[in-house]
């Protein structure tokens, strides 16, 4: 035991003399989770952001100039005036995602075709091609202003839409006869005698004309078992997960370098097992990864008020996470023929475990063949697990089966580990 | 004390080492020699526990040594020869580790800490690490580190490669105060003047398997030649250059003659031989600039038994 403590110090000292090493696993990840953590949403507390887009405004009729309005109005859009020429250019740059251009006429024609087939007027829109889904965002914001706008025109009782009921009806009344003709004439008639009534009326008794509506709206609720969601607490999560495991590689690397100056061999010399050494370690570097995670975290509650739910769950996921980094060290030991080949293929091998593992952005957004996939990935479920323990606040049930799946690829990656020395030793 | 009995080791088709035995005595040096790829290492690392031997065995004081945690490993210490320190990890902290290892712990292991530390002269340098030392300093921590938990038999694997003579004549007044406190030693080597100056028995390995193993006195007279005579010439043109290493091949005493250019290469069968040999050459009416005579070295009795032919 004397011997275990001893290797076990060495560690800790030369661990805590490296400051560049624990500057970039301490440092480095509370800059990136911060980073990453702003782009999921942050902490949560402050307005979602809004879609930049830019308004060519063509149309001065007063269609035009409402649909306009009630785009600047959207809480969701932050709109530009611009001309139309800018409005291309700075889509082409890359500086803008979506540019809507009202055209001359625009709400007239608009207006006309509301109750009648045929061409309809176009409503161009500039677009980056890389940002098709904001496309798809505005284009559903669009219908419904133009919508709310053109029918907030033609039922008001305002005297354009008392022009275009009066001009359907003569269209209608000069086309052939058939049951449709006189239903809608009759539509029309109605809707002319609610114009008359709207424009009879003192301004501020008006209905005002509010056209068509989405007949609903939303009730937003997050729902998870713990506090309000924190974009930070994922963020950390996998930036944590991320550099404790580069600092597992380290863990295997000095162990390859030990070999390589000889003093693998002087420990060996002394009246201890190969295992006790390879023990000391993995307990070194679990402890080393252990304390890297609580002082990730530390900082993520005081700097981005990230909320540990359960501490007892959260110590058992951060443990058994520990475990498994330092024996994923132990097994790139046992592996990797020189130092500088197996940090090479360590670092690959990592970075493609947190990919997979929701490190950088969660699986949820992974397609479901992936997902299933990442069931084999231990990193997944560490990431996982913290998320479970902190922003999703679920139970000591959840810590117990992430920690478990966990501990049982610690238990893989060390008994390969420990074969492959023993192989070697022969 | 230590007796190494039968050691075997292969590697695939290669052998490593083909039944190696010798004993070491307590408080003798033995000089452990052998050209590269000889199968020294092999054979330290099998006496060191640290590679089980597919043959034989190694027993101290009638404990075998094996690997793991085996109780013979107690009272040997290993100098290896590569630096085998923690550089970044202070001097004092670097032995109190390597003494841990062998149980030391508390006050027993801080005395002991500070007593090598002395021995090897860096006690002023305790709290430094090893990365800000000379060559010379940090091969003498290596030995400290092997010295904590005084080990009755310790193992030197080359424990001088790459260190200037001041350093080097540190390590030696340091191992040869050891060996006076009884202690026995394994000396890895390719100086052999190390070996000359420390050892008092000989072991030649080559091709894994022990070509002698007696005292130096004793591989001495094993070798045709105990002397040798250096002469160079202030001229050469009384005799033939053929001629005159002919004519000295024939003399009485004379065993052989190399000749390179003015100089002369003379080995002889005894000292006594080296003035009728002079004298000769005064009668030729030769001018000597330059005459030294040795005894054979070392070396001499290592290459005739291992041959001049390149290793690596």
């Amino acid at each position: 035991m004397t011997a275990i403590i001893a290797m076990i110090r060495k560690d800790l000292i030369l661990y805590l003399n490296d400051k560049r090493a624990l500057m970039l696993n301490l440092l480095m990840p509370i800059v990136l989770a911060a980073f990453f953590g702003s782009l999921f949403g942050g902490s949560g507390s402050g307005n979602n952001s809004k879609i930049e887009i830019g308004l060519v405004q063509q149309d001065s009729s007063v269609i035009g100039r409402k649909v306009g309005d009630s785009l600047k109005a959207d809480a969701n859009l932050s709109v530009k005036e611009m001309s139309q020429q800018e409005a291309q250019d700075k889509v082409r740059a890359g500086k803008l995602m979506v540019a809507v251009v009202i055209p001359s006429g625009f709400g007239d024609a608009a207006g006309q075709s509301l109750f009648q087939s045929g061409s309809k007027p176009e409503l161009p829109v500039y677009y980056d091609p890389s940002q098709s889904t904001v496309l798809a965002m505005v284009k559903g914001l669009l219908t419904q202003h133009v919508m709310q706008g053109v029918t907030g025109e033609v039922m008001g009782g305002s005297a354009t839409g008392a022009k275009f009921t009066d001009d359907s009806l003569k269209r209608l009344e000069a086309s052939p006869a058939s049951e449709d003709k006189e239903a809608l004439v009759g539509l029309l008639g109605s809707l002319k005698k609610f114009q008359e009534r709207e424009a009879a009326k003192p301004a501020k008794e008006s209905s005002g004309g509010g056209g068509l509506s989405v007949p609903f709206t939303t009730k937003d609720e997050a729902l998870s078992s713990g506090p309000k969601y924190n974009g930070y607490a994922h963020a950390f999560a996998g930036m944590g997960v991320q550099f404790i495991l580069f600092m597992g590689i380290d863990v295997g690397i000095g162990i390859l370098l030990a070999r390589r100056m000889g003093i693998w061999n002087r420990l060996l010399a002394a009246p201890i097992t190969m295992s006790q050494v390879l023990l000391s370690r993995a307990l070194s570097g679990a402890m080393i990864a252990a304390g890297l995670m609580v002082a990730i975290f530390f900082a993520a509650m005081l700097m981005f008020k990230v909320e540990v739910t359960n501490v007892v769950g959260f110590a058992l996921v951060v443990v058994a996470f520990a475990l498994m980094t330092a024996s994923f060290g132990l097994l790139i030991a046992a592996f990797g023929k020189t130092p500088e080949a197996a940090r090479g293929l360590a670092v690959f091998a990592t970075l493609i475990l947190v990919m997979l593992g929701g490190a950088w952005v969660p699986t949820f957004v992974f397609p479901t063949w992936m997902q299933q996939l990442t069931v084999v990935v231990p990193t997944r479920w560490a990431v996982d697990g913290l998320d479970a323990m902190t922003w999703r606040g679920l139970g000591i049930d959840v810590a117990l089966q992430t920690a478990g799946v966990q501990l049982a690829f610690a238990a893989v990656f060390g008994a390969l580990a420990i074969w492959r020395f023993r192989v070697q030793a022969r | 004390m230590l007796s190494v009995s039968g050691l075997s080791k292969s590697y695939g088709e290669r052998r490593a080492v083909d039944g190696v035995s010798f004993q070491v005595q307590r408080g003798q040096t033995v000089g452990l020699l052998g050209p590269n790829g000889a199968g020294k290492s092999t054979t330290v690392s099998m006496i060191c526990g640290l590679i089980k031997p597919d043959a034989g065995s190694v027993t101290l004081d009638g404990e075998t040594v094996t690997q793991g945690a085996s109780a013979a490993k107690q009272r040997l210490g290993l100098v290896p020869q590569d630096l085998a320190l923690y550089e970044e990890l202070p001097a004092i902290e670097n032995l109190k580790l390597f003494g841990a290892l062998y149980g030391l712990k508390g006050v027993a292991l801080n005395k002991r800490a500070e007593e090598v530390l002395a021995l090897v002269g860096l006690s002023d340098r305790a709290k430094d690490k090893p990365s800000t030392f000379s060559g010379g300093m940090k091969r003498r921590l290596n030995i400290a580190a092997a010295l904590l938990h005084d080990p009755q038999l310790l193992i030197l694997d080359e424990p001088t490669v790459g260190v200037d003579p001041q350093s080097r004549n540190a390590i030696f007044d340091t191992l040869e105060a050891l060996k006076a406190q009884g202690r026995s030693l394994i000396y890895t080597s390719h100086y052999m003047e190390e070996v000359e100056r420390l050892a008092d028995h000989i072991v030649i390995i080559d091709h894994g398997k022990v070509l002698a193993d007696a005292p130096p006195a004793e591989l001495y007279r094993r070798l045709p030649t105990q002397a040798a005579l250096q002469v160079e010439l202030a001229d050469t043109d009384i005799l033939p250059a053929e001629l005159l290493v002919a004519s000295l091949a024939g003399l009485p005493g004379v065993a052989g003659v190399r000749r390179d250019g003015v100089s002369l290469d003379i080995s002889l069968h005894g000292a006594t031989h080296a003035a009728p040999v002079l004298r000769w050459l005064d009668e030729q009416g030769h001018t000597l600039a330059h005459f030294a005579t040795a005894r054979t070295k070392l070396e001499d009795i290592f290459l005739s038994l291992t041959g001049r032919t390149l290793r690596d």
